[in-house]
């Protein structure tokens, strides 16, 4: 079989690629951003063709918008050769922008033209990016204000947890008074603390602060405890023959080795005080993204939800994104960390 | 006098070699609340300059002496002066280079050698230090590398680098070159010696390759089986750079196996 299908193979395929050997090449190299061209054209379409069931005022922009994006993807698809780098993103990101104007296209032909979709609840594209450009205010203030909370929480809680960390890993006389207390309320999570929180600080922005600290502070603390504990023997023994003073090797022995695992508490503090950010601003805060979620379903304003989602999103991800830029930068000398 | 005439020319901050005495010491672990006793009785006394040797079978309790004269760990009896000073705690006159090269991975090549200067508090003033004995150890070109980026020769001659920058009296190699590829050791054996010569510094290397031993040390002190006792003192008087063949080394190798109850097989 092998024998006769290669001949055969051959034979049939050579007059192929010699007539038209560019054409092959040219659907390999850009057939995706063509076809991410398409699927934007078809979504600007599916915006532009059909009359709206409700009564949207940016259907018409979004279309335009759509058939641009649609332009540029086909520009910078032909012209990619001579736009270096972004042209290289453009084509690593292709088959992503294909999927992107696919979903968009169905959810626009399922929501605002046939109504597919229950419509309060599944609102269309358009309906969103009205909020971005109507409720611009008001989520402004809610970004800041969240931001603001969340921020000052943790960067309160990671350094108690960083220091706790360290003094419980190094000081045995602290270890014997901290972890017990650590083994008690550690793994309470911090929400729990919510309505204790709430009467007795003075106010609740202070009340979400301590209880953001509180999310935050655990996870560094014990990551950090158990990074001291496991550095080498070996290390300061180097150091203390090369002469160094006990303050010396915790902060130039101990806390450098301890690093990696400092990293990973941060990180799950960070994801458990998004948590208790948003629960503290729907129960209490009166600002804030979780607060504006809140506003926006006693509203029964749903597209006004899904827009501060996405904002919420892009928070979180960039904030991460950021932490691990940080360690990426602190860390280069270890091989093989994790690409966020 | 080889060490002498490299002295005269060196910088001002090197030092000659450390006498040390090592009297009646000995030592034991507790483990689960049995004594294992693993020195008994060792009195060796070290000139200043020589490069001293110590021999035994593995686990027989050479390291932990090292531990002693490097001042990590106190006898349980007996004494350990360096130029008739007791050691009681780590100085960087006495510095170790272990079996593991034990960089520090979150510092580069460089800052590993600064390591000694800088807990010192005296590395501001002394960064021309750091770069000469990187420079002994032929690794200029690597000071911005990260440890995970060495060979394991390029760092063990790291942790050379990062113990000879102190200026050590007294340079303690824990069985450097044990974890070495052949041909590497052999290379660094040569460079260990040539560097002894040019500084001056008493040496004390463990090791349980006779031959090493042998190449290197101008004494080797054999030792016994756990608890360690001194069991042979031998005096190398050959000049160097040795030859592997000597036969004169061939007969002391015999000898010195022989102690270690390895003369049926040679």
């Amino acid at each position: 079989m092998s024998t006769y299908s290669l001949s055969d193979g051959l034979a049939s395929g050579a007059p192929r690629t010699s007539r038209a050997p560019w054409l092959a090449t040219w659907i390999r190299e850009s057939g995706v951003g063509v076809l991410a061209s398409v699927a934007w054209i078809a979504f600007g379409l599916s915006c532009l063709w059909w009359e709206d069931v409700g009564d949207w005022s940016r259907t018409h922009s979004l279309g335009i918008a759509a058939l641009v994006i649609a332009a540029v993807a086909l520009f910078g698809t032909v012209a990619s050769d001579y736009l270096g780098s972004a042209g290289r993103a453009l084509h690593t990101r292709a088959p992503w922008l294909v999927a992107l104007g696919v979903f968009l296209t169905l959810w626009e032909v399922a929501t605002a033209k046939f109504a597919w979709l229950p419509l309060p609840f599944f609102p269309p594209p358009q309906s969103i990016i009205e909020v971005y450009t109507d409720d611009l205010p008001k989520l402004l203030d809610s970004v800041f204000a969240s931001v603001k909370l969340q921020l000052g929480g943790y960067l309160i809680g990671a350094t108690i947890g960083f220091l706790t960390g360290v003094s419980i890993g190094w000081s045995r006389a602290v270890g014997y008074w901290v972890h017990p207390v650590l083994r008690f309320i550690g793994p309470l999570p911090a929400t729990a603390w919510l309505p204790i929180a709430f009467f007795t600080f003075p106010s609740s922005w202070s009340a979400s602060t301590f209880l953001i600290a509180l999310a935050t502070g655990f996870p560094v603390t014990v990551l950090t405890w158990s990074g001291v504990a496991s550095v080498s023997n070996a290390y300061y023994d180097v150091a203390r023959t090369l002469g160094a003073k006990p303050s010396f090797l915790v902060l130039k022995v101990a806390i450098p080795a301890a690093l990696p695992h400092v990293f990973v508490g941060l990180f799950m503090g960070l994801g458990s005080s998004f948590a208790v950010l948003v629960v503290a601003e729907m129960i209490g805060v009166k600002a804030g993204l979780g607060w504006y979620l809140q506003w926006a379903q006693g509203w029964a304003a749903y597209a006004n939800m899904y827009a501060a989602l996405i904002v919420m999103s892009l928070l979180c991800s960039g904030a991460i994104t950021l932490l691990f830029a940080i360690r990426d930068r602190l860390l280069v000398w270890q091989k093989g960390t994790v690409k966020w | 006098m080889v060490a002498a005439a490299a002295l005269a020319e060196a910088p001002t901050h090197a030092t000659a070699g450390a006498a040390l005495d090592i009297e009646q010491v000995s030592h034991a672990f507790d483990i689960d609340g049995a004594e294992l006793p693993v020195l008994s009785d060792v009195s060796i006394s070290v000139e200043p300059g020589e490069f001293v040797a110590l021999l035994g079978p593995s686990g027989c309790g050479k390291s932990t002496l090292l531990r002693l004269v490097a001042g990590l760990d106190k006898p349980r009896a007996g004494s350990l002066r360096e130029d008739e000073v007791r050691i009681i705690r780590p100085h960087p006159s006495r510095v170790v280079v272990f079996q593991d090269p034990t960089l520090f991975p979150w510092r580069s090549v460089w800052d590993n050698v600064a390591l000694g200067l800088e807990a010192q508090g005296i590395l501001k003033s002394q960064r021309q230090r750091v770069d000469d004995a990187l420079d002994l150890v032929g690794l200029s070109s690597f000071r911005k590398a990260y440890p995970y980026q060495l060979s394991g020769g390029m760092a063990q001659r790291v942790a050379l680098a990062r113990a000879l920058v102190n200026d050590p009296r007294i340079l303690i190699l824990d069985e450097p070159l044990g974890k070495l590829d052949s041909l590497t050791r052999i290379t660094m054996q040569a460079e260990l010696v040539s560097l002894w010569q040019r500084k001056g510094f008493t040496t004390l290397l463990v090791t349980h390759d006779a031959e090493e031993a042998l190449v290197l040390a101008n004494r080797v002190i054999v030792f016994s089986d756990r608890p360690a006792r001194v069991k042979a003192d031998i005096r190398v008087d050959r000049p160097y750079p040795r030859h592997r063949g000597d036969p004169y080394l061939a007969d002391l190798r015999r000898q010195i196996l022989g102690l270690l109850g390895l003369d049926a097989t040679w």
